[in-house]
């Protein structure tokens, strides 16, 4: 784990856009545990080539007229239990991070991989979530 | 943003997700650490192997791409003359 003197700027990067950051396995079934509605979970990471784009895309993306309901954080590698937790309401999409998870319903919908952050401007990021909102947000 | 090095010490594809075509005829897929004299050296790694899986590889590689990557092995060399060029994942 890395301290969290150098974590914290990262995990503000992303709760500054009023998403909720969750820390337990608690926090995470109660926002996950609802099976209704829509809902983005954005698996934060310390590595920079891949989250240091990660993080202004889901920035980009949230300014999209559409968007998930409701908006969930988790932070690998520092939280390790309430990530855990997360990834277990991803069915069958393995782990990774950064990367960002939409549900609808308690299913996943759409997700995006680190491999497909990798290398890639923040604009063609967002672009990926945005047309997931459109197709499953209301 | 391609071609910036975020991790000073390493080469331009530390971190990033390849595709190896193994001489063997096995396929591996994770995330590059570094190449050294004993081969490359790979994080997180699925391998395809076309005597055991019987799905063909564009398959494999198919749904790895859409469900992400079941990594078996955490850390991985591929010996060097097993190692292709790699290729990397999210370009493909």
């Amino acid at each position: 784990m890395y301290p969290e003197m150098m974590v914290k700027p990262m995990r503000e990067e992303v709760t500054r856009l009023g998403v909720e950051e969750l820390k337990s396995v608690g926090d995470v079934d109660a926002a996950l545990g609802q099976s209704h509605g829509t809902a983005l979970v954005f698996v934060n990471s310390v590595c920079g080539c891949a989250a240091g784009m990660a993080r202004p895309a889901l920035a980009k993306a949230l300014q999209h007229a559409k968007r998930p309901a409701k908006l969930y954080t988790v932070f690998a590698g520092q939280d390790l239990d309430a990530t855990a937790r997360a990834r277990s309401y991803f069915g069958e999409y393995q782990p990774s991070s950064p990367s960002v998870a939409v549900l609808k319903d308690g299913e996943v919908v759409a997700f995006v991989h680190r491999h497909q952050i990798e290398g890639r401007h923040p604009d063609a990021i967002a672009a990926a979530l945005t047309q997931a909102f459109d197709t499953y947000c209301a | 943003m391609s071609g910036h090095v975020f991790h000073p010490g390493h080469d331009e594809l530390h971190g990033v997700t390849v595709v190896i075509t193994g001489a063997s005829g096995r396929t591996y897929l994770g995330r590059w650490h570094e190449q050294g004299v004993r081969g490359v050296t790979m994080r997180d790694a699925a391998i395809h192997d076309p005597v055991s899986n019987p799905l063909p590889v564009e398959q494999w590689l198919a749904k790895q791409r859409k469900f992400g990557i079941a990594a078996t092995e955490k850390h991985l060399i591929v010996p060097s003359d097993e190692a292709g060029e790699p290729r990397i994942f999210g370009e493909m």
